[in-house]
């Protein structure tokens, strides 16, 4: 039937069923609703999936039919991803940017023309029936340009002053409502929610400006009748209007650049991929790709999603997404990301994660989120925010009060009173800023997080960050963080070298331990297998707990065990005395191993301390962190891996309960505490933490209790997050400092305070400069934190 | 300067000066801006519309404590002010595509007045849980 394929389908979360007759009755009305075509009601999922006709009815009256049948219902959410999201906001930045551009290039050609006009109103041979030049910074543009302009154009000083009037009222008409537009409906909008804003003060401000202009352009009588000269403002009124917004297009520009991190990751998502489909490789969007898909890759590709690589080999640039800088080797069975980039050979894999799921889009919805909490540290700004306007406001109608009544009662006359006190008002609304002080805070949190995702720390928020700029000790668990938390066979010795050698010894001993599952057996296998030594199965195999284990390859008698086990067999570890000694000190684990009766040798395995631990610790110490390692290890071992890492505090033996009451007893002896680790059961530990820095390839649960996450495995990127953290720490606080000071100092004086001492009064042109420049420096500083480089 | 000194026109523009202040934090901060109640009637999640156009509104809402609500924020405007939302207390900060609806899903754990706020705080609303 033609009108089946027209049919749509939707799911709709159904609330309330608590039985399957609710179920049923929900299908039923659902079935009997005209239009729907089929409707299966789910009481496990508690949805209705429904296929209906949307001519005849629609998704609203589906969801009005399930009410009405006594349950829930709702359209389920359109859910916009990360990605579209950010695409969304960069569109609407760019076209912002762009219309501020226009805007602001345009009412600075009209404030420049208007200052060229506004001359011969001012100045010229008229001057001395004017009253007081309110604007001091027009007063010098006046005296200093009046005379070579007269020179150059003296046919503008012949044109009648109505005519100029009139000029610049229709100039300055344009220019408000097609460049300033914006300022006066926002404002009003505002207003009638009894909100007030940036653009309540820049139009009350100019549009009071732009009244007293016209009333005194229309009806100079008025003025005259009252001892005033009709002067006019509409210049200072076009030069605000160009000053703010060319400050609010840098501000675009540089709020743009805040979400940088943020967007270069969204665009690490490759659009195609190439899988194996049918029995052929096809091309297909990325939302085709399905769970289990063969995914081709071939050198210098992106990677489109994240899975399991089935066969090939390459080394995989992964520095977009855990700031390692060098190449990764994968082969079979190795985890691949979706984003990083394929750099020598080809492979499959297997699709696992996809979309929502995806590591890329994990780390993009992380850092959203984590770019929409606050930091505690903007707490007073908020406050102060939120009353902001109306006390500027308040300020501005004191200003003029004061000026007038002062003035007025002084002796001057009614005309100067009102226009020094107007101009002054004028300028306390323009000069206050509130947007300095809004953007303090989340624009240094926003570049912090996305330097953090560069070098591969993911902040999970401003609080973290402010925390971790705190902190003052650092305590790290030592398997898996300290060390690389898989035991390897570091040393092989041997008893008599002309008997056995050492490949001989590991592929006897491998051999017989490829029976057992002790995890040191594990390591012992997996030595072997890297040397490419082929393995026996043991002809017979037995295992003493906590002793050895013994058994026949190759025909030949094996025995592997510790000194105790070895002494059951009546052999002497002393021929192997100066490598005992010497091994014991690094606290590895010693495994002797007999063959046919004699001792042939020795195997040490240890958890290996990772490469950059030592590094990483020192540059700890250097930014003044007291750093501690706790261990569930013994004691001997634990002092061991201390020594060789370069850590002064250790406490071991500690189980994970242990743990949590370690930090505990650091927090309460003062300290700010951080707690890295990489396992299930530091998760507790790591919530209980001032700061919980969950490690590379850590577990999801350490991720989800942690503040930070590493996405790479070493403790360099400890410090390289405690350092970013404190560096937009410092930020932060300048950034706030700025914006306290620029209002505190910039608002009185405007107001005029200085006036009686000095006669230094601010121009409201001036100080609209001031307030574009000043949200702006704002941005700027917390941009400054994208040239962060982790000290190496 | 006595203050014998001022004339009644000063004494005007004082008088003046000082009701226009009162009225404008009258008008700012303690008018009410309108507020919505929602019912917990029936079961499931109750839905508020709410207008953001140089402000929300309603901006207060009112909603039974424990309940899931979601707020549809339709964003009648393009004025950058308002482009983003955030919600402190229950971890979110959205963008707010202009002449768009976006719908947040939240529901107040216990009773208490949960305040969101535009991106960088000048605009205000509340969801009062009770």
């Amino acid at each position: 039937m033609s009108t089946v394929a027209q049919d749509q389908e939707i799911v709709i979360p159904v609330s309330g069923m608590t039985c399957a007759a609710c179920q049923s009755r929900v299908q039923r009305t659902l079935q009997k609703t005209p239009g729907v075509t089929d409707a299966t009601v789910n009481l496990m999922m508690a949805n209705a999936t429904i296929a209906f006709d949307p001519d005849t009815v629609s998704p609203d009256a589906l969801v009005e039919v399930v009410r009405k049948s006594g349950y829930g219902a709702e359209l389920p959410v359109p859910d916009r991803s990360a990605f579209d999201e950010q695409a969304a906001r960069d569109t609407a930045q760019q076209n912002e940017f762009d219309e501020l551009k226009r805007k602001a290039l345009f009412s600075a050609v009209a404030g420049a023309v208007a200052m060229l006009v506004s001359m011969p109103l001012m100045g010229g041979s008229e001057t001395v029936h004017h009253g007081p030049v309110a604007d001091p910074f027009m007063q010098w543009a006046m005296n200093s340009l009046t005379p070579p302009l007269e020179r150059a154009m003296p046919w503008l000083y012949t044109i009648p002053t109505p005519v100029l009037s009139w000029g610049l009222l229709a100039l300055t008409l344009v220019v408000m409502v097609w460049a300033g537009r914006h300022f006066y409906t926002r404002a009003w909008a505002a207003f009638t929610h009894h909100a007030a804003d940036m653009n309540t003060l820049v139009a009350v401000g100019t549009g009071a400006a732009f009244v007293y202009s016209v009333v005194a352009t229309v009806a100079p009588g008025v003025f005259i009748a009252n001892g005033m000269m009709p002067d006019v403002y509409y210049e200072a009124v076009i030069i605000i209007i160009a000053f703010i917004l060319t400050g609010n297009a840098f501000e675009a520009r540089a709020k743009r650049n805040t979400s940088a991190a943020l967007r270069s990751l969204a665009k690490l998502q490759p659009k195609s991929a190439r899988v194996h489909r049918e029995g052929a490789d096809v091309d297909i969007a990325i939302e085709q790709v399905i769970r289990g898909d063969t995914v081709m890759v071939r050198p210098g590709e992106r990677l489109p999603v994240d899975g399991e690589v089935l066969d090939g080999a390459s080394a995989v640039d992964e520095s977009m997404l855990t700031g390692e800088s060098r190449p990764v080797a994968k082969q079979a069975g190795d985890r691949v990301i979706g984003g990083t980039i394929n750099r020598t050979g080809a492979f499959r894999y297997r699709a696992t994660t996809l979309g929502e799921a995806s590591m890329l889009a994990q780390i993009v919805k992380l850092m959203r989120d984590a770019q929409g909490s606050r930091a505690p540290i903007q707490r007073l700004a908020d406050r102060i925010s939120g009353v902001f306007v109306p006390v500027v406001v308040s300020i501005a109608i004191a200003t003029f009060t004061v000026w007038f009544v002062t003035l007025h009662a002084g002796g001057g006359s009614p005309g100067e009173a009102i226009v020094r006190g107007f101009a002054a008002s004028v300028a306390v609304l323009i000069i206050a800023c509130p947007c300095a002080m809004g953007l303090a805070v989340p624009t240094a949190v926003m570049v912090g997080t996305g330097k953090g995702a560069e070098l591969g720390v993911l902040i999970k928020g401003g609080e973290a960050l402010q925390r971790a700029g705190d902190v003052t000790t650092v305590v790290l668990d030592k398997t898996g963080t300290v060390t690389e938390g898989r035991p390897s066979v570091t040393h092989i010795a041997l008893a008599t070298p002309s008997v056995i050698d050492d490949a001989e010894l590991l592929r006897l001993t491998a051999s017989l331990e490829s029976s057992s599952e002790h995890p040191l057996a594990d390591a012992i296998v997996r030595s072997a297998k890297e040397r490419e030594l082929r393995l026996q199965h043991p002809e017979a195999f037995e295992s003493v707990t906590g002793r050895g284990v013994h058994g026949v390859v190759d025909g030949r008698a094996i025995a592997v065990g510790n000194a105790a086990y070895m002494q059951d067999w009546g052999l002497d570890v002393a021929p192997l005395g100066a490598s005992v000694k010497e091994r014991a000190e690094m606290a590895e684990t010693l495994m002797y191993v007999a063959v046919d009766g004699a001792m042939a040798g020795l195997i040490a395995v240890a958890d290996p301390i990772r490469a950059t631990s030592r590094d990483a610790i020192a540059r700890l110490r250097a930014m003044g962190l007291q750093v501690v390692m706790l261990t569930g290890d013994a004691e001997a071992t634990a002092k061991a891996v201390a020594a060789q890492s370069g850590i002064d505090r250790v406490v071991a033996g500690v189980l994970p309960e242990g743990k949590v009451a370690e930090v505990e007893r650091l927090q309460q002896s003062g300290q700010v505490v951080a707690m890295v680790g990489d396992g299930v059961n530091d998760a507790p530990a790591l919530a209980r933490a001032d700061v919980g820095i969950a490690i590379g390839s850590g577990t999801d649960v350490a991720v989800e209790a942690a503040d930070l996450a590493l996405m790479r495995g070493d403790l360099i990127a400890v410090a390289d997050a405690i350092e970013l953290s404190r560096r937009t720490m410092r930020i932060m606080k300048q950034n706030l400092f700025w914006a306290f000071a620029y209002n505190t100092i910039g608002i009185p004086i405007a107001a005029g305070v200085l006036y009686p001492v000095f006669g230094l009064l601010l121009s409201p042109i001036l100080a609209s400069a001031a307030m574009a420049f000043s949200s702006v420096s704002v941005v700027t500083n917390s941009l400054r934190l994208k040239s962060f480089r982790a000290a190496a | 300067m006595m203050l014998s000194a001022l004339s009644s026109s000063d004494w005007a523009v004082i008088a003046t000066g000082i009701g226009a202040i009162a009225w404008v934090n009258w008008y700012f901060f303690l008018a009410d801006a309108g507020s919505v109640v929602v019912k917990a009637a029936g079961e499931g999640r109750q839905e508020v519309h709410i207008a953001v156009r140089g402000g929300y509104e309603p901006s207060t809402i009112r909603v039974p404590a424990g309940a899931p609500v979601r707020l549809v924020f339709d964003r009648q405007e393009d004025s950058s002010c308002s482009e983003e939302l955030v919600f402190p207390d229950f971890g979110v900060r959205r963008f707010l595509p202009a002449f768009e609806q976006t719908s947040i899903d939240i529901t107040p754990p216990e009773k208490g007045t949960y305040e969101f706020t535009c991106g960088m705080s000048m605009l205000r609303g509340r969801v009062v849980a009770e």
